[in-house]
Formats: structure tokens, C-alpha cells, sequence
């Protein structure tokens, strides 16, 4: 059953379009990875569907058991991040805000969901720390349990491993893919590490800069995709020197 | 001994008492919202409000309205504009400040000189001036004073959410727009009022000054916010009473206590570190 279907969504920032015509359904427990070049729209579009940039045209729907609340997200690194003053625990409760309605304080349930979630991901032992201190692995992990806190159902991630160590980055993987492997969480990931994407995702959205052309569909037909192959070349970086040297040599 | 007798002088004056409770409900009410605009790197908006407010009490003036009355809505307008700008990654926040507040503190200025015989002093605004607290104003003042109060508790997790990750929470359903422009009104509201004592060139500072302070020490926002009224408080009451006993300007005097506070914070925050 579809979880979001997103019908013809075109965003434009002033007159420039950075998605155009896009349509694509991600199903319930789907682990979606949104690749492509810096630029081609891949924040644009998730934040579409979170209704954090109006749509020029089209429409992002979401299935009759998720809500706008039911979402969780993990936003790229913010520069707030390094100066508030915020203890770890108050960080994750707040991902509780929209099950907490109008009172002003959060119940004693809201307060061990909290609790539950960092302790799963293992920050319960910073629990009064500044979040300000923690390394950027264990602030990612922290920002998962205040995303938890605010779903079961969808988790939406922006580049989340990004300035973290390989460490760090193999185990973030690791918590996310038992997420939406053991509770049937569905996954949408921006990251311009394709070849993690390939090994733990199901399905691609492929965006490029030429904001009509874009790719959506299984991981086994993304293989056979000239967007894979242009990713498959290395760093996104050195993508173009290689086509370059490709088609120096003919290849 | 001293000080109680210098208390009792002080608060045998009727006008003296209105500055005092005024002053004291803005010192809190700045101190609040101080926090949340630092954080959120609009600390500059209450410097350009106070300048715009200005224009605005000269042109209300000019033409015969209540100064106040023409001042509040068009900060609060001002206010609305501003934090749009701030947000808004196509347009300079800061140089939007600067353009707005100089703009109407020239024309301020210009329409002041240009009418004469008006029975209030605009230097008055300009400096602060605790005469030129109305009963009015203090009313006005206390009423503003609850309605920000009960907002900071009865919303204390949407302010610590949207001011800490204003995408989550507006990913989650929380109504960020709602709560920002409400934040443009009682901003603004503070800054008109905060104005007539602190004068259009200081009233930033009260708040500012606080909420640094507090950054300095406090590493828990709800300990931030706390610390930030307390340090405002008594800031502003000390401040006052210099300005008592020394016969210097009020609105000086409270920020030059200010920042001997914020320096004091700032060894404390150091040694604790």
C-alpha cells in the first residue's frame, strides 16, 4: 500500500524550476535512497513532500494511516547545532511535541518513549549532557531518537552521515537499516554515497541537475541505469574527469 | 541603612514607581524574547525596530496622533517584514535592518525638525526618560507583561523546538509561521514600550545584554531563560538605582550595569569551563 505518492510535484525557487513534473510512490517499509549531483533538487523534494517548500504544481499525498505528525526527520547539519545550549534528554523529548497536544507539559508516557528510544540508541548515558559536546556520531544518533520520538512510520534523513568518520558512518547504517528491517519503518535517505545506498536500499530516486530528467525504480533496474553508472565512477567529484578520460579512450 | 532610605525616596515618587514597574516588566519580557532572538541570530531586529518606532512616534506626532499608537502597529508590521527577510536566504537580513532602521530615523529626525510647537520632547524617545511613562503606558505595559509571560510557559517546548530546529518542527506539525509572528508582535510591543525608558539607542541592549549573559553561564535552555530574567531583573533595578543616586541618565546607567554583568558572566563562564 503507498505510503506518499507524489503526482507530477514541480518545485521553483522564483522562476527556476529544480523539480519538474516528478512522480513516484514509495510503499510501506520501503528504504529509499535520493541520489544525484549537488544541486538537482534532492533536498528540494523531500522537503515537498514534508511541506516545508510550496509545490508550484502537482500533488504529494500520503496514505490513510500516515499523517504529517507520523514523520520523523533528520535535517542537515544545522549551525544552531554547535552553540544551543540543550541538554541531550531535551533534545529528544522535543521529538515528542506533536503527541503532546495543547498542555504544556509532556506526559510521564512521552517522557519513557523519550527515555525507551535513547536508550536503544544508546545515548541514555549522555542523557544530561550538552548536545552541543557530543561527537557528530553520537549527535546523529541523539537527532534519530528525537526523529523516533516522533514516528513509527516514516523517517526521513538528509544526508545524515555527513562529517561523520567511517566508524560512525558503517554504524548509523547499520541502526537505520535494523530500523526498517525489525519495525518495518519506511526510510528515505538523501546521500551521495551510492554505493551504501545500492547496499541497503530498495529502491533509488535518481535526480539530476536538468530538473524534468529523473530516475525511480528498484534498486536491480537503477544497476542497469545510466545514472548508476555515472555514480558508479567513483566520488561524484571525479565523475566528470572520468567521463572525460572514457571518452578519450573510447570506452 | 543607605539603600533603604534611597528605596523609600525613590518609591515616594509617583513616576518613579511607574518607571520601576514598567521598566521591571519589560526587563523581564525583553530578557525572554532576548533569548530566543540570539539564538536565532536576530539579535540586530530590536536595534532596528527601536529606530523605526522612532520615525513612526515623530510622524504620529507630526500629525497630532498618540505617539504610541502610531508606533505599535507600525513596528509590529515592521517586526513581520523584518524576520520574513531574515529567513529569507535571497535577501541580506542584516543589511534589510540597517536600510529600515536608518531610513526611519532620518525621516524621524526630519519630520521633527520640521514641526514645531509639539508638546512632547522627541529627545525623550531618543535617550529614554523616565518621565515619559504615562499611566497608560503602564498599564499597556503589565497586560503585555502577562500575555508574554503565560505564552513563554504555556509554550516553553514549541519555542525550545522551533528555536533549536525550525525545519523538525515544522516537519512535525508544528506551526512555525504562527508562533514567528506572534514573536514579531511581542517583540515589537516590548520595543515600543521598552523605548520610553530605555530611549530608541539603548533598548536593544536590555535585550541583548540578558540573554548573553546567561548564554555565558547556563548550558540548559531552561536554565538560559531563567537566568536570563534574573539577570535582567536585578540589572535593571541596580541600574535604576544608580541612576538615583549618581543623577545620570537611566537608560545609560541600567546598561552599563548590564555589561559589567555580562563580563562577570563571562570570567564565571570561563572559570567553569
Amino acid at each position: 500500500m503507498a505510503q506518499i505518492i507524489c503526482n507530477n510535484v514541480t518545485v521553483a525557487y522564483e522562476k527556476e524550476k529544480v523539480i519538474d513534473n516528478v512522480s513516484f510512490e514509495i510503499e510501506q517499509g520501503d528504504y529509499v535512497s535520493i541520489v544525484g549531483e549537488n544541486g538537482s533538487g534532492k533536498s528540494s523534494i523531500v522537503k515537498a513532500i514534508l511541506g516545508l517548500v510550496s509545490l508550484k504544481s502537482g500533488k504529494v499525498l500520503f496514505g490513510e494511516d500516515c499523517k504529517r505528525s507520523h514523520i520523523g526527520y533528520i535535517s542537515q547539519q544545522n549551525p544552531n547545532y554547535k552553540s544551543f545550549p540543550a541538554s541531550v534528554y531535551e533534545v529528544v523529548l522535543s521529538g515528542c511535541l506533536s503527541s503532546k497536544g495543547i498542555m504544556p507539559f509532556y506526559s510521564k508516557k512521552l517522557k519513557d518513549t523519550a527515555k525507551e528510544y535513547m536508550e536503544l540508541l544508546g545515548v541514555d548515558e549522555f542523557a544530561n549532557k550538552n548536545f552541543k559536546d557530543l561527537s557528530g556520531g553520537q549527535k546523529q544518533r541523539v537527532m534519530l531518537a528525537r526523529a523516533l520520538c516522533a514516528t513509527d512510520k516514516i523517517l526521513f534523513l538528509d544526508e545524515p552521515v555527513t562529517g561523520l568518520d567511517p566508524v560512525a558512518i558503517l554504524e548509523f547504517y547499520e541502526i537505520i537499516n535494523n530500523l526498517n528491517k525489525t519495525k518495518g519503518i519506511t526510510i528515505i535517505m538523501i546521500t551521495h554515497d551510492t554505493q551504501n545506498a545500492l547496499n541497503y536500499s530498495n529502491m533509488i530516486l535518481h535526480l539530476y541537475r536538468d530538473s524534468s530528467k529523473y530516475f525511480f525504480g528498484t534498486k536491480e533496474d537503477y544497476m542497469k541505469h545510466e545514472g548508476y553508472h555515472l555514480c558508479s565512477c567513483g566520488s561524484e567529484h571525479n565523475v566528470k574527469e572520468k567521463i572525460h578520460k572514457m571518452n578519450k579512450e573510447g570506452v | 541603612m543607605f539603600l533603604i532610605e534611597t528605596l523609600g525616596q525613590m518609591f515616594s515618587y509617583s513616576f518613579l514607581v511607574r518607571g520601576m514597574i514598567v521598566g521591571m516588566i519589560v526587563a523581564i519580557c525583553a530578557s525572554l524574547l532576548g533569548v530566543i532572538l540570539v539564538l536565532k541570530r536576530y539579535s540586530m531586529i530590536g536595534d532596528g525596530l527601536s529606530h523605526i518606532s522612532f520615525g513612526a512616534m515623530a510622524i504620529g506626532l507630526a500629525f497630532g496622533f498618540a505617539p504610541i499608537k502610531v508606533a505599535i502597529p507600525v513596528t509590529i508590521i515592521a517586526a513581520f517584514i523584518l524576520l520574513k527577510l531574515s529567513d529569507n536566504s535571497h535577501i541580506n537580513g542584516d543589511a534589510a535592518i540597517a536600510l529600515g532602521s536608518s531610513s526611519f530615523l532620518a525621516i524621524g529626525i526630519i519630520v521633527n525638525s520640521l514641526v514645531t510647537g509639539t508638546s512632547i520632547d522627541l529627545n525623550s524617545y531618543m535617550f529614554g526618560s523616565i518621565l515619559a511613562i504615562s499611566k497608560e503606558d503602564m498599564w499597556i505595559c503589565i497586560i503585555l507583561g502577562v500575555i508574554i509571560a503565560v505564552s513563554f510557559m504555556w509554550f516553553y517546548h514549541q519555542i525550545f523546538a522551533i528555536t533549536f530546529d525550525e525545519n523538525f518542527a515544522a516537519a512535525t506539525g508544528v506551526k512555525v509561521q504562527l508562533y514567528k509572528t506572534v514573536l514579531s508582535v511581542l517583540t515589537a510591543l516590548t520595543v515600543v514600550i521598552g523605548m520610553r525608558i530605555m530611549g530608541t539607542l539603548l533598548i536593544s541592549s536590555l535585550i541583548i545584554f540578558p540573554a548573553l549573559s546567561s548564554l555565558m553561564v547556563f548550558k540548559k535552555f531552561k536554565y538560559v531563560m531563567a537566568g536570563s530574567v534574573v539577570i535582567s531583573f536585578v540589572s535593571f533595578f541596580i541600574g535604576m538605582v544608580c541612576s538615583y543616586i549618581f543623577s545620570i541618565p537611566t537608560g545609560a546607567s541600567i546598561v552599563v550595569v548590564n555589561l559589567i554583568v555580562f563580563v562577570m558572566m563571562a570570567i564565571v563562564g570561563q572559570i567553569k569551563k
